[in-house]
């Protein structure tokens, strides 16, 4: 009998791999229309990769949407054709066209409102025109000191907010899904998954990740303590007196370019990707250009940003 | 670059906590204390809480505003207090601690109730000074009726009462009387100072006196599993997966969660409802076929012959069948903002399964301060009571003593839909 026991343990990713699969499920059978919003990142890779999981041997039963500022990296874009044709998924890009056509940019309106426009305003209108009434996210809620509060189900009012007073208790593991025409709920199946779990299993499932995450030689600008991407075309997003160096770096989340940093690293190899994450003191939102000001996550949120 | 030793990762359990306490008893301190000594705060996360502005590095734990670093919304931060549960990662070489961090004003029982509904263990908070109060029997109290596998009491502040083995050992004679008086065996005591760290993770030099296992050993120590795979087999069904796919014409997949027990291909099985019985024909994942499965493993079953089942269906093995009934008699918390009262219907989730309810009696009330049964017409927010619900159709249920998944549920308002009430069936 003490064998058996050792047997049946599951390690913490399995734990957490379980856990995610029957938030998963749990969605598909509850809600009508149901959406994953796909990022690219290493977060969305392994949420896809737990989908897949989850509703094998069958195809995905939703489709993946990915809402474009144009500003993302072109390992980005590439990576994220080929995956979705490699898993056979269905694949759904939305561009706020109008902002885009005005030249919004983070350097002249500021970061806010770029973000406001390309990313919140462009998941909004994408939601939307799709009729979802359930999309998966890939959040954690380690990022962010507002996020640790999220639920898994995130209620969402007819205009997509966030009201951090009013949300559902929720319970050992029964998800309430009811909600009213015209509300929505946002679902974070990787609630439980911190930065160095989502590592790990990448390691561990030979999950494929967009070659950015690895260090190598690129050219770069120094802004204060960030590493900021020089790519052609873009050079007028960079502020004065900023020259381009080449250095040895990876990123630890992506974004767009012109608000995304680098971090300055050796690690090539997924091994050296989960050493440099365990010894890591700073977080990896650090590098996120967005977050900085004392609530701006919550105020994110609350206007219906993830 | 430092290694890192994949192999010890390999063997990382999960354990989930939720800590309890009355508002400045050291909550939120403690949990800093343990962010910090298990370096599952970053240090960006630290420079933005640390008291005197400027700092470009941390040089010890005390430069740091820990409450502030735990505290997530900006009304609590106006405020100084915790409104809402949140969640809080820490890990050390041994295990992963997920840990609900649950504010102790005496309104926001309903937020204790969904933190403590997925713990394997509680740390119960006391200030040293205060000793017992009336509050900590109440959280108490409900952390039993809950279930929670294992209590710890972590009597906190010992430096302001110089680190005195006489105020501690009152401490934990009170809560063992109190305990015991419910059942509840499993109690672990330990003296802590958490803004200085003494017997978090680290014995530090005055205590002495006391032999046992630091906070951080003993949560690293504790069961995890509680034996739930040998329990009776329990599979809820969340969705029946037919591809009709081209290569899958047949395909016909039951999928779900392993509420309890362990499954193995061959194993005769029975849909709780119907009675009707087939066997196992295989466990598809993912991964590849499996054997045998266990709880709480995430799989998809298929079976030897073609009978009806679909969602909220339960598949059980023919000699450990769940009970059955229409008169559900269970403890509520009540969590919603409208009374509960006679008469009145709702929607019960209970694991896939959703059916209407109508409240037929209140047994009574438990009065939280007494634990007295107490005769009411309603229950109010954050009012705990024995329930009888007349359903719509059966339920296939266990006791929650015996399985925590198959024994509750919550209850749905139809109007508003939200989640009103947590139930433990008796
Ligand atoms: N001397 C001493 N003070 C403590 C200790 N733990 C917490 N405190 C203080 O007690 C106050 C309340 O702590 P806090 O963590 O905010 O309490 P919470 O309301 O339970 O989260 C703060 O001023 C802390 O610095 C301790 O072990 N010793």
């Amino acid at each position: 009998m003490a064998e058996r026991i050792s047997e049946h343990r599951l390690t913490q990713l399995k734990a957490l791999e379980a856990e995610s699969i029957h938030i998963m499920r749990e969605v598909v059978a509850e809600f009508r229309n149901p959406v994953m919003l796909y990022s690219i990142g290493k977060d969305s890779s392994v949420m896809l990769h737990l989908a897949r999981k989850a509703f094998y041997p069958a195809p995905l039963p939703f489709p993946l949407l990915h809402v474009d500022t144009g500003y993302k990296f072109p390992e980005m874009y590439e990576f994220r054709d080929w995956y979705a044709r490699e898993i056979g998924a269905e694949l759904i890009v939305r561009r706020n066209e109008e902002a885009i056509a005005r030249g919004m940019n983070p350097k002249e309106y500021g970061v806010a409102r770029c973000c406001g426009a390309l990313k919140t305003q462009g998941l909004l209108d994408a939601l939307e025109e799709g009729g979802y009434d359930a999309a998966f996210g890939g959040a954690r809620r380690d990022e962010e000191r507002s996020r640790a509060k999220e639920r898994v189900f995130s209620i969402r009012d007819e205009f997509g907010q966030w009201d951090p007073k009013n949300q559902r208790p929720e319970l050992w593991n029964i998800y309430n899904g009811r909600i009213h025409e015209g509300e929505s709920v946002r679902v974070f199946p990787l609630s439980n998954w911190t930065e160095m779990d989502i590592w790990l299993y990448i390691r561990e499932e030979n999950i494929p990740i967009v070659p950015l995450y690895y260090a190598k030689k690129r050219l770069m600008v120094e802004r204060g303590p960030l590493l900021i991407p020089v790519y052609p075309g873009m050079e007028d997003q960079l502020h004065e007196g900023e020259e381009p160096v080449e250095v040895m770096c990876r990123f630890r989340t992506l974004g767009c370019i012109p608000c995304t940093g680098a971090v300055r690293s050796e690690a090539a190899t997924i091994d050296e990707i989960v050493a440099e994450a365990a010894a890591a003191r700073r977080s990896e939102r650090e590098t996120r250009i967005i977050d900085h000001g004392s609530n701006s996550m919550e105020d994110k949120k609350k206007e219906g940003y993830f | 670059m430092t290694e890192y030793d994949f192999k010890l990762s390999q063997e990382i359990e999960l354990l989930r906590l939720v800590a309890v306490g009355s508002v400045d008893d050291g909550k939120s301190t403690l949990i800093g204390r343990l962010l910090v000594d298990t370096k599952g705060a970053f240090e960006d996360q630290l420079l933005a809480v640390r008291k005197k502005r400027g700092q470009a590095h941390i040089a010890s734990p005390e430069e740091i505003d820990l409450a502030m670093l735990t505290d997530g919304l900006a009304a609590e931060r106006e405020q100084g207090i915790t409104i809402d549960v949140a969640y809080r990662y820490f890990a050390t070489p041994k295990r992963k601690f997920i840990m609900a961090d649950c504010p102790g004003h005496e309104q926001y029982t309903r937020n204790m109730v969904t933190g403590a509904s997925t713990a394997n263990a509680a740390i119960i908070l006391i200030d040293a000074r205060n000793g017992v109060m009336p509050q900590t029997r109440r959280h108490t109290h409900i952390l039993g009726l809950l279930g929670i596998p294992h209590l710890i009491v972590a009597v906190n502040k010992m430096d302001l009462v110089g680190y005195e083995q006489s105020v501690f050992e009152a401490i934990r004679a009170e809560m063992r009387e109190y305990c015991a008086k419910q059942g509840i065996r499993d109690l672990i005591c330990i003296p802590i100072s958490a803004l200085n760290g003494d017997m978090v993770a680290v014995r530090g030099e005055h205590m002495d006196w006391y032999t046992g296992k630091t906070l951080l050993e003993t949560l690293e120590t504790l069961s995890v599993m509680d034996d739930i795979d040998r329990k009776p087999f329990r599979f809820p069904v969340q969705l029946v997966n037919r591809p009709q796919t081209r290569e899958l014409p047949d395909y016909r997949g039951f999928m779900g969660t392993i509420a309890s027990g362990t499954v193995r291909v061959g194993d005769e099985v029975m849909v709780a409802s119907s009675g009707l019985k087939t066997h196992i024909k295989e466990i598809v994942t993912f991964d590849g076929n499996l054997e045998e499965a266990f709880a709480p493993q995430s799989v998809s079953l298929t079976l030897t012959d073609e009978i009806d089942v679909s969602r909220g269906d339960m598949l059980v093995h023919p000699d450990t069948p769940p009970q059955d009934t229409r008169d559900l008699s269970a403890n509520v918390c009540w969590i919603g903002a409208e009374p509960l009262t006679r008469r009145k219907k709702y929607l019960i989730k209970h694991t896939t399964n959703t059916v209407k309810a109508m409240v037929a009696e209140i047994e009574f009330r438990r009065n939280i301060h007494t634990l007295e049964q107490e005769a009411a017409d309603a229950l109010e927010m954050n009012e705990i009571g024995r329930i009888t619900f007349r359903l719509q159709k059966p339920m296939y249920y266990d006791a929650y003593a015996d399985n925590r998944v198959t024994g509750s549920f919550i209850i749905i308002d139809t109007f508003t839909n939200n989640t009103v009430g947590a139930g433990m069936i008796v």
